[in-house]
């Protein structure tokens, strides 16, 4: 990365900690909860929730879930274990393995092929998904995301999975920038330095799978949407053509996974086009 | 000068933020038209990039130079063309600009001036606003040129009319809503009364020409239409389709509405001017002057 753009993707910890801890507290209570669910995966997006949240509301408050999949990684379980013994907080291991299973052996028949990986994938995502809404209601809990900007603008998430929460915490900041408070708040070293992974198939790695590192990424992210430059203006800079054109075209084609629904007007005051209030209207 | 205008309305729907495939699209409709022995083709506002263009500004924005908007002015040398895109000027404000273009040249460029920044409506967060309404001549006498929410002020068909228009042209985005118990939109209900108002009173043709298509959910409801100064459609293009639709307009229906109803001869510019001027002033006043009972705090 150019000493420049590291220069700029470089945060204020404390600032930054002390933003994100009123966040949650606020908005969690804002809503009328005391308590947070999340999913924790092993990796370093979920743990730095949890960190901030523990911090923001006290390890008592925080139920992390745990939801692995008989193909998931041993060292993913392990990992997600540290953050829950390094922070405190409740924590509930929920096996997702016997409803994925059964749903696709009953789809699998129906639809007389097996499922592709992306399929399960997606389906393993929403599982978790639904798990963490139902725990919500269980603990009266408020469910945090764990979607990084990078992650949001890629499209690298699934919709109404993975991409759903209440609230999230992370959700404005880049990948290195989740690396660096990670490392600041004292997210376990195994989980810093691995690399990430959305676990969704064995030896599955989130880079490989890109075609490029997240540090690329957010390089050219942070330029294209934070600065507004053009992928000409990039161009010009010397990034590698593949780099931009795939980027764009990610953010492009995956607008539809950041917006709700969209809404066929009809009236004079449709939902979500001029009936607009803020969500603390209604809290 | 011909008795008649024989134009068309272009009621096409132009694709989100894709400046290339629309200009593409108004060359085609620019040749058919052409084909249909039309001597104006119309295009409904931001034609040339969709409506709802937010963060897309700084790609879509031309200035009246840049080579698309030169390839469909060049293509006005045999038919006129009247078309709608944002607008870059040289110090990068951001309009939303409507070209008369006449014998491969620009003849008059107008400026949105009112941007609706209220309900649905959000142009003034991106957009600057034009600060004039002028007539202008392109062979068939003087005509005007008002962009969707400026028609609806009063004061911009007045202007254009006294300014010597004797039809004035709406591209419009208008959007298809208040669907009630009527085979008509709210919007479309309020746009055709407001447009035959205008023709009967101003003694001119009303050219109405509205894109259609989806815009994350909201639909453009099309039916663009012509008035006429005695109060006649002279056209109608369907609604929430696609439509290239000619009319031949006979501008003798002027002399003779504006011979029978003299409303503009008999206007009296100066007692508006003066009034104006008074208006303005109290505005002013009113804005410099202490609020009554607040210095007492």
């Amino acid at each position: 990365m150019r000493p420049d753009i590291e220069q700029q993707l470089t945060l204020h910890v404390d600032l930054t900690v002390r933003v994100l801890t009123a966040f949650i507290r606020e908005e969690v209570e804002k809503a009328g909860f005391r308590d947070v669910v999340l999913g924790l995966s092993g990796g370093i997006d979920s743990a730095l929730v949890a960190f901030l949240a523990a911090r923001a509301l006290g390890p008592e408050r925080v139920h992390g879930v745990l939801m692995p999949y008989r193909t998931s990684s041993p060292n993913s379980l392990a990992d997600a274990r540290k953050v829950v013994e390094a922070l405190g907080v409740h924590a509930l291991t929920v096996d997702i393995t016997a409803p994925v299973d059964a749903y696709f052996a009953q789809m699998d028949a129906l639809l007389g092929e097996p499922a592709s990986l992306l399929r399960r994938g997606n389906r393993m995502a929403r599982e978790r998904m639904a798990t963490l809404f139902d725990l919500s209601a269980h603990y009266r809990a408020l469910v945090l995301g764990t979607s990084n900007k990078t992650e949001l603008l890629l499209g690298y998430g699934t919709q109404f999975g993975d991409l759903a929460s209440a609230l999230n915490p992370i959700g404005d900041l880049y990948k290195c920038q989740v690396r660096q408070l990670a490392a600041a708040l004292g997210v376990p070293e195994s989980i810093l330095s691995k690399p990430p992974s959305a676990d969704l198939w064995q030896d599955q790695t989130d880079e490989r799978e890109l075609g490029f590192t997240y540090d690329e990424a957010d390089e050219v992210l942070f330029q294209l949407v934070d600065l507004r430059l053009s992928p000409a203006e990039l161009l010009d800079k010397g990034y590698n053509p593949t780099l931009i054109q795939t980027v764009v075209r990610r953010i492009r084609l995956n607008q539809y996974k950041r917006r709700t629904p969209v809404i066929a007007k009809l009236s004079s005051r449709t939902v979500g086009v001029d009936f607009r209030y803020l969500r603390d209207w209604g809290s | 000068m011909p008795a008649d205008w024989r134009m068309a309305m272009a009621q096409l729907r132009p694709a989100l933020g894709d400046v290339e495939q629309n200009v593409a699209k108004h060359l085609e409709y620019i040749e058919q038209a052409r084909a249909l022995g039309a001597q104006l083709v119309v295009f409904p506002e931001l034609g040339l990039t969709g409506y709802q263009v937010q963060d897309l500004v700084l790609e879509v924005a031309r200035s009246l130079d840049a080579p698309e908007i030169r390839r469909i002015t060049e293509a006005s040398r045999d038919i006129d063309v009247l078309f709608s895109f944002v607008e870059e000027s040289p110090d990068h404000r951001f309009y939303i600009t409507a070209v008369y273009a006449h014998g491969g040249f620009v003849v008059h460029r107008h400026r949105k001036v009112y941007l609706p920044t209220y309900g649905m409506f959000d142009e003034a967060r991106d957009f600057a606003a034009g600060r004039s309404f002028r007539a202008f001549d392109a062979g068939h006498g003087s005509v005007g040129m008002m962009i969707c929410e400026d028609a609806w002020h009063v004061s911009s068909a007045y202007l254009l009319a006294l300014g010597g228009a004797r039809v004035i042209f709406v591209p419009a985005a208008s959007p298809a809503r208040s669907v009630t118990d009527q085979n008509q939109f709210g919007s479309q209900t309020f746009w055709r009364q407001l447009l035959h108002v205008y023709a009967r009173l101003f003694g001119c043709y009303m050219v109405f020409v509205n894109r259609t298509g989806f815009e994350d959910g909201i639909s453009f409801f099309g039916g663009s239409c012509i008035a006429s100064p005695d109060g006649h459609w002279v056209s109608e293009a369907p609604v929430l389709e696609e439509a290239l639709v000619t009319a031949d307009l006979d501008l003798g229906a002027v002399r003779r509405a504006r011979f029978t109803t003299p409303i503009l001869r008999d206007e009296r510019t100066d007692v508006v001017l003066q009034e104006l001027t008074r208006i303005v002033q109290m505005e002013a006043d009113r804005g410099h002057a202490p609020v009554r009972g607040l210095e007492e705090r």
